[in-house]
């Protein structure tokens, strides 16, 4: 019988931000990402401030943890968009992570590069985007990734069935209520129709007490202790033998900043668990394996990691959303068949599902406008320059096209 | 003749085409041998100007004179009444020192007529007229329910113009359309109204040559087949900007090589970006923001068709420059500029299938694109400021003759 134990994921990415790139610059200039301004549309300057507030303060914590504690392991998935800002602006970021993977205690989880919605469009596109994920990790990393998770962890049965032929060890998704019932989420589970994935769902509760509640001074629980939550870390697992903690990397550091003592409560609590025999830490192929599946779970329809909706309604909920992702999928074809890598490169950066997220107007509606996390002054500027770029890339297809190397 | 002109504002310290309509007027009045004394509510050089003589009824500059805006008379009042009485930032405080400035100045100056350009200035005529008992004759480019769209708009804006009407000895609207408001909203007698329309100067526009890398993506369609439907306009419910959008998604259902670039900024930007998208028609629809200079000038000319969409547009000089950019023009029903252009598409403001329609066939037929965009430039170029200036002459003469008996 497997010890009980903490299932830690966190999640590393960065998205590459549209400038205000305006129908002035299309098909004039194709430099969408290259913003210089004082503004969160400079990519480099928001890498750099997370750099200095998260990655390295918590990378530094991390590999001190896995030094000092055996029993000390993770899970990370780090996105292709991510890296590539990395060797840009912070190579030293890069090198502290392979650091951690190379302590041989830390899991890379596998995904798509561009952090994109791919698997609702287009499954081409979506396996070449896992394939060119497996292979930035594999190059830059050393590893080849056993588990998967999809984007904002969205997840319905075809995604299970997808992962199991391609022959993952695990899935990740939400551990919603509507979707588990009666079922514990820290259980592992088998999806429909599979023979050998498991999926792995969140403890949205206890995930969520670190990632969005522990500076909340309005929350009956503040000041959150490593004691007070390792008790609740043992009540969970009660239920069943896995509490899994998913949530983003930048939780620490830059949603809770340095000043809620959110460092030095992650280090006591893995130093807690660390010195007790009867818990452990698994990484996420770890606790697949070593856990049998307790019971088959479906989930017909779309679930995702975000907002009480828990669904894509952030990303897909209004129709300038589903307008701009159509324009972007429909170039597919076109832009594929250029072999301009480019261009397509340009095509890949614009499916990152950020884009769409800064286009979300639901808070907007509901005057919840400080729930708007966007770069952007209004959900209605991200889709301007969007749709610009878009069009920029359709001028660029054109003139491939009718340029000789294009005619056929 | 001399004539006491009281306006808010002339070029280059304008931020509409009232101080352009003010300016060429007064020119060719003081062409056809009028003395013009123009009085402005701020201080600053005004060249080319030497035809007249500039009064600055303030120690502002050009920027202050609005308090907070003369385009958004719906603010001013409240905003105004939270000041001390003696500041000049609000627009009303602006307006009383207009109005004691004028009354110093008419005690040296005689005219012998004082012709005031809208509710800005209509005050001060108004004192003028009782200080000097001199006719009166009040120029009305737009009314506040113009401003306001389909609102009411601003009260204390009605009152002022409604008494300035009554005041007056002659009034002029700047079309048809503009008299009838004023027949139909303040009860004033038709018969003391007089059109005289707006006329456009050529040369004011000065010289331009097109640069096709500024929307070099439309020229791209363009050359693909695509007919580009534009306007130029600020984004307010009063340009019925919503209809055209309608009227937009209707074309493209039955002819899909139609672009469509609006140039401009205002409140029901973020309103028509959501819309576009609803309709279906986001990648076809161009958002420019805020254009000057080259940008405004090229976008005339990458259009070849111009829409004037507006709900309640007195005048609508933009029509006459899209005329001489080239542009064949679709102008509705409820657009002043309509009634001085014949070779042109006219609708209803509501009619979106009809718009449709006018679109797609200009579009589709070159022959009929051809002919609308030559033969509206023979209609614009007869239409002076000196045929407007000899109206103005014979109103003047007609009311001093009419105030001396």
């Amino acid at each position: 019988m497997s010890k009980k134990g903490i299932v830690l994921y966190l999640h590393v990415h960065q998205p590459w931000r549209v400038r205000d790139y305006s129908i002035f610059d299309t098909a004039n200039r194709h430099d969408y990402f290259s913003d210089a301004s004082e503004t969160d549309r400079n990519n480099g300057k928001v890498f750099n401030k997370v750099a200095d507030k998260s990655y390295r303060p918590m990378n530094k914590l991390l590999k001190h943890l896995l030094n000092e504690n055996s029993d000390f392991k993770l899970s990370l998935s780090i996105t292709g968009t991510f890296v590539e800002q990395a060797r840009q602006y912070a190579p030293d970021v890069l090198d502290d992570f392979k650091d951690l993977v190379r302590t041989g205690k830390v899991e890379i989880v596998a995904e798509t590069y561009h952090h994109s919605l791919a698997f609702f469009y287009s499954r081409d596109e979506f396996e070449r985007q896992v394939a060119m994920h497996r292979e930035m990790v594999e190059h830059e990393f050393g590893v080849t990734p056993t588990a998967f998770r999809n984007t904002e962890l969205s997840y319905y049965d075809e995604l299970g069935k997808w992962a199991d032929q391609a022959g993952y060890d695990a899935v990740l998704t939400e551990g919603w209520d509507p979707v588990l019932g009666w079922r514990s989420p820290n259980h592992v589970y088998r999806p429909p129709e599979t023979k050998h994935v498991k999926l792995l769902t969140k403890n949205y509760r206890l995930s969520d007490d670190v990632a969005f509640r522990f500076g909340n001074k309005a929350w009956e629980q503040w000041p959150l202790s490593a004691d007070s939550y390792e008790q609740w870390l043992d009540a969970a697992h009660q239920d069943g033998p896995l509490v899994n903690l998913f949530m983003d990397y930048e939780t620490f550091g830059e949603h809770q900043w340095e000043d809620t003592g959110i460092f030095e409560f992650f280090n006591r609590l893995v130093n807690q668990w660390s010195d007790r025999d009867d818990v452990t830490f698994y990484t996420v192929t770890d606790a697949a394996r070593s856990f049998d599946a307790v019971d088959n779970l479906s989930m017909p329809h779309t679930v995702t990691w975000a907002d009480t909706e828990r669904d894509l309604s952030a990303w897909l909920g209004n129709s300038m959303q589903q307008e701009a992702m159509r324009y972007i999928y429909n170039l597919e074809h076109d832009i594929i068949r250029s072999g301009d890598m480019a261009l397509i490169d340009d095509w890949r950066r614009l499916q990152t599902s950020d884009h769409p997220y800064y286009m979300c107007t639901k808070w907007f509606r509901d005057g919840d406008v400080h729930a708007y996390f966007s770069p952007y002054k209004s959900p209605y500027d991200a889709f301007l320059y969007y749709m610009n770029a878009v069009r920029d890339l359709r001028y660029r297809l054109m003139a491939y096209h009718s340029s000789s190397h294009g005619s056929f | 003749m001399k004539i006491l002109m009281l306006g808010w504002e002339l070029p280059p310290h304008n931020s509409g085409g009232l101080g352009v309509a003010c300016y060429h007027m007064s020119k060719a009045l003081a062409l056809a041998g009028s003395s013009i004394d123009f009085v402005v509510p701020y201080s600053a050089d005004h060249p080319n100007s030497s035809f007249m003589r500039i009064h600055a009824a303030t120690g502002l500059k050009p920027l202050e004179r609005y308090g907070l805006g003369a385009y958004d008379s719906s603010r001013f009042a409240k905003d105004a009444s939270e000041k001390a009485p003696q500041s000049l930032n609000g627009i009303r405080d602006v307006q009383a020192r207009y109005v004691e400035f004028v009354d110093e100045l008419v005690r040296d100056v005689k005219p012998d007529a004082i012709h005031a350009h809208d509710w800005l200035t209509i005050e001060a005529g108004i004192r003028a007229k009782q200080r000097t008992n001199v006719p009166l004759i009040v120029h009305v480019h737009a009314t506040e329910f113009d401003r306001a769209g389909s609102n009411y708009g601003n009260p204390l804006v009605h009152e002022i113009e409604e008494q300035g009407l009554l005041m007056a000895d002659r009034i002029i609207a700047v079309s048809a359309i503009t008299k009838s408001l004023i027949v139909h909203r303040y009860g004033i007698p038709a018969d003391k109204i007089e059109v005289i329309h707006n006329a456009f100067d050529i040369a004011s526009l000065g010289d331009h040559s097109y640069d096709n890398r500024t929307y070099r993506y439309l020229e791209y369609l363009k050359q693909e087949g695509y007919t580009v439907a534009a306007t130029i306009t600020r984004f307010t419910i009063q340009k019925g900007l919503i209809h055209f959008l309608k009227a937009a998604a209707r074309a493209c259902e039955r002819y899909d090589k139609l672009v469509f670039l609006l140039a401009g900024d205002g409140e029901q930007r973020d309103e028509l970006l959501q819309l576009a998208a609803d309709l279906g028609i986001a990648d076809k629809v161009f958002f420019t923001g805020f254009v000057r200079g080259q940008q405004w000038r090229d976008a005339y000319s990458v259009a070849d068709i111009f829409i004037m969409s507006s709900v309640s547009e007195p005048f609508g000089l933009t029509a006459l420059e899209a005329a001489h950019h080239d542009n064949a023009l679709i102008i509705s029903n409820q657009s002043g500029v309509g009634e001085v252009l014949s070779n042109v598409f006219k609708y209803d403001f509501w009619d979106t299938d009809r718009l449709a329609d006018q679109m797609i066939a200009i579009a589709i037929s070159g022959s009929l694109r051809h002919e609308l965009k030559n033969n509206v430039k023979y209609e614009y170029t007869r239409i002076s400021w000196n045929a407007v200036a000899e109206r103005c002459m014979s109103l003047y003469r007609s009311v001093s003759v009419k105030v001396a008996t």
